[in-house]
């Protein structure tokens, strides 16, 4: 047993460290410093620079243009780039639609799809959640018929991330009413610009448009695009969720987070001192930092236990790492609710969307509440912590 | 990085598991309990057999070489059963000062005793003002010729009442809260002017109230150089402290095993409690704090190996502090989800319950190491940019 980073991998934090501190422009590193939203060519401008280096999809096999990193370097990178800070891969793409692809894609998928997902030049978004099945995804009444070589698709889908931005949507469909209700689910991917597909936004309580609502009516899409075999959906959408989770201890980001009120905090009075210097502000930030620390081991057992390629998702202790990152990401944004205070209650809009100066309140403070507001959202997406936790009992404690 | 463990340590670990699953279940604890020390000599003569007295020391000292990784196994394994022998104020304190300290002459006159288990040592610290602060000692030392004569009060010392030889603290210079002008001196227990006061801890561990009166010992009693025994007093508490959050880890290990068990068998309202989502949830929530607890555990032992000892310290104090709210809410819940029969001193949940409470405290408790993180600058490493802990 040995928890020490090896020399090599000392080496290769610093080298990312390099590359995030030179290669990322100033423009995309303020707004992400500041916590304002990016535009999709923001992303695709960073994702680009990455996918020049050969970093865009490291997780990937390499000849699909992965790094072959092992699951620890490749945790060293997450880490590095959430406390550059620099944006995050479009989840969508880079964890769920390629892995997917390469399980279970055809030889005719990959070639056509995995190049053009690894650039962003499609952009993909998920349907996976409907009006009627939220944690209770596999209830999901989206119909796809066929008829000849495509199927017809007719539901509706929500919470739709980015979805007015995305060029193509990878769903899940009901193929088969009549089984259980895992089995006669199929995922298909459909262009977003096919007809019958209607995208309507959803403005969420940090008061951005992140979310929409997607109708399908009468939807055809060619029957090349379902992924993998037919009602053989859920297993796939089992696969994703559980890549998903590994990755969403998130551990850099809210480390990230309390530097920064660290950071603030040392402008803000507070007795005869400042805030930063207050043993209780103190003791919190170090309390939860504490956590994170746990939670960072536990993150690596994880990975270090399962094949790099799947980022430990057959491990059910991913389910803790979820549950518990997403906690942790929500105490650190409170922990800067509280060093915002006054500042925080400004609503700016045009500046949370990326504006270059706010209309007169502090830069460093406005979106401070919009992100608190926001982070709600992690206990509840991809799986909600009463899931996680229902997942637990299930199959790992036996209850 | 390697979570693995190699093949030897699997061999001890599953050794050490085998001893206490042959000798050492709730009801042989019980009767090893009732014998006059309050613990069982023939037990300890039994770890002295497998060798587990002289994992750490050096193979030049006698011993086996073990490192952190071989007293995380043998802790967490005796956490698992709740042994109640002094392998910590022995072997870690005793044997941590005695490794880290002692004389070529110290070394060998004690160490092969304790590792053939002839011989028991306890670490004379706490007094009556000091609480955790390793610092705050008001027992005196003075030269006399060329002996030390030693007085003062101690308190809360761990199997104080069976040891032979005492590692006392005392002061031979400065005011009672100054990290300089610190000594420690190995004291026979029967020597001429201490008197002990024996007694039962919450848990069924022991501990003794010490007193030293005139207590005269010889220059060569010393350990390491005196007035200058603060730094060593920390290094071989931080890593006594990291050890015993591997004990806790094992008793959380097994308060949460059994309270599943539990859970699958008793029945209320015509259902399994196991059933019930609102105590899955409950836990799983134990659950997750003991796989924390887990990792945080390998984290403090490993980081006891750190050169810096401020970076040992700070790495046992979030280690302290991560097993301390671990330790609450599975020692806790585990009570409440059992339901009545754990409050009874006949099941084996509310002594693992009882010893997850005393672990929190020893040592300082989870504000106390709190506070001290927090001072150190929480999880960054001052100066050094992007080193987490």
């Amino acid at each position: 047993m040995d928890l020490r980073y090896s020399e090599e991998d000392i080496r290769f934090r610093e080298d990312v460290r390099t590359f995030f501190r030179t290669a990322l422009p100033d423009d995309i590193r303020r707004k992400v410093v500041c916590g304002q939203r990016l535009s999709r060519e923001d992303v695709v401008r960073w994702t680009g620079i990455l996918h020049a280096k050969g970093w865009a999809t490291p997780g990937w096999p390499v000849e699909w243009g992965g790094t072959g990193w092992d699951s620890v370097k490749q945790y060293i990178f997450k880490e590095e780039l959430l406390m550059a800070p620099a944006p995050e891969a479009l989840v969508f793409n880079t964890s769920m639609i390629g892995p997917l692809l390469i399980a279970f894609g055809s030889d005719e998928q990959k070639s056509h799809f995995l190049p053009k997902i690894a650039t962003l030049e499609y952009w993909f978004c998920q349907g996976f959640s409907e009006p009627e099945s939220g944690s209770d995804l596999a209830s999901l009444r989206t119909r796809a018929v066929q008829d000849g070589d495509e199927y017809v698709v007719n539901g509706q889908k929500i919470w739709t991330t980015m979805g007015h931005r995305a060029d193509w949507c990878f769903l899940l469909v009901r193929t088969d009413p009549d089984a259980k209700k895992q089995r006669g689910i199929s995922m298909l991917m459909v262009d977003m610009k096919t007809s019958g597909i209607t995208v309507k936004p959803i403005i969420t309580i940090d008061g951005y448009h992140d979310l929409n609502e997607t109708f399908f009516d009468n939807v055809r899409i060619p029957a090349a695009n379902l992924i993998g075999e037919e009602n053989k959906g859920w297993d796939y959408a089992k696969y994703l969720l559980g890549h998903e989770r590994s990755a969403q201890s998130r551990v850099g980001l809210s480390k990230m987070r309390l530097q920064r009120a660290r950071q603030l905090a040392q402008d803000i009075a507070c007795g005869t001192g400042c805030l930063a210097d207050d043993p209780q502000f103190r003791e919190r930030i170090a309390l939860i930092e504490v956590e994170l620390k746990a939670l960072e081991i536990l993150t690596l057992r994880v990975i270090a236990d399962g094949p790099a390629s799947t980022g430990g998702a057959s491990d059910p202790k991913a389910s803790i790492l979820k549950l518990k990152g997403v906690a942790l990401q929500q105490a650190a944004t409170q922990v800067l609710m509280e060093v915002a205070g006054y500042d925080a209650m400004e609503y700016d809009g045009e500046f949370l969307k990326g504006a270059a100066e706010p209309a007169g309140g502090e830069d460093w403070a406005l979106t401070i509440a919009p992100n608190f507001y926001f982070a709600r959202h992690v206990s509840i997406a991809a799986g909600s912590s009463e899931v996680q936790r229902n997942i637990i009992a299930h199959s790992v404690l036996g209850l | 990085m390697d979570f693995n463990l190699t093949g030897d340590q699997r061999l001890l670990k599953e050794a050490v598991e085998r001893l206490l699953a042959d000798t050492y279940d709730f009801a042989q604890r019980k009767s090893l309990l009732a014998e006059p020390d309050g613990w069982s000599r023939t037990q300890w003569q039994r770890f002295a057999d497998m060798g587990l007295l002289g994992l750490p020391f050096a193979e030049s000292d006698g011993g086996f070489a073990g490192g952190p990784v071989e007293t995380m196994i043998v802790m967490e394994a005796f956490g698992n059963a709740l042994v109640v022998e002094p392998y910590l104020p022995t072997v870690l304190l005793g044997g941590g000062f005695l490794r880290l300290a002692g004389s070529d002459e110290q070394r060998q006159r004690l160490i092969p005793r304790i590792i053939d288990g002839s011989l028991l040592m306890a670490f004379a610290q706490a007094e009556p003002q000091s609480l955790y602060d390793l610092f705050r000692v008001e027992t005196r030392a003075r030269r006399v010729g060329g002996a030390w004569v030693i007085d003062g009060h101690k308190r809360h010392v761990l199997h104080g009442d069976s040891a032979d030889v005492l590692v006392v603290s005392a002061r031979i210079d400065g005011a009672s809260n100054d990290t300089e002008g610190l000594a420690l001196f190995l004291v026979d227990a029967t020597a001429p002017g201490v008197t002990r006061r024996g007694y039962r801890l919450q848990d069924h561990t022991r501990a003794a109230e010490i007193r030293l009166e005139n207590v005269r010992v010889e220059n060569d009693a010393v350990l390491g150089q005196p007035g200058h025994a603060f730094p060593i007093i920390t290094r071989v508490v931080d890593s006594t402290i990291a050890a015993l959050c591997c004990e806790a880890v094992g008793v959380m290990a097994n308060a949460h095993e059994r309270t599943i068990e539990y859970m699958k068998l008793r029945k209320q309202f015509g259902a399994t409690l196991g059933s019930f989502q609102a105590l899955q949830h409950r836990a799983v929530d134990m659950f997750v704090q003991l796989e924390l607890a887990r990792s945080i555990a390998m984290y403090g032992v490993m980081s006891c190996e750190d050169t810096d000892p401020q970076a040992c310290s700070r790495a046992v104090s979030a280690t302290k502090v991560q097993i301390g709210q671990s330790a609450r809410l599975i020692g806790q819940e585990s009570l409440q989800l059992h339901g009545g029969i754990g409050m009874t001193e006949d099941y084996p949940a509310g002594h693992y319950f009882r010893r997850l409470t005393m672990i929190e405290m020893l040592f300082g408790d989870t504000s106390y190491h709190l506070a001290a993180l927090a001072e150190a600058g929480g999880g960054w490493r001052t100066g050094r940019r992007l080193e987490f802990f």
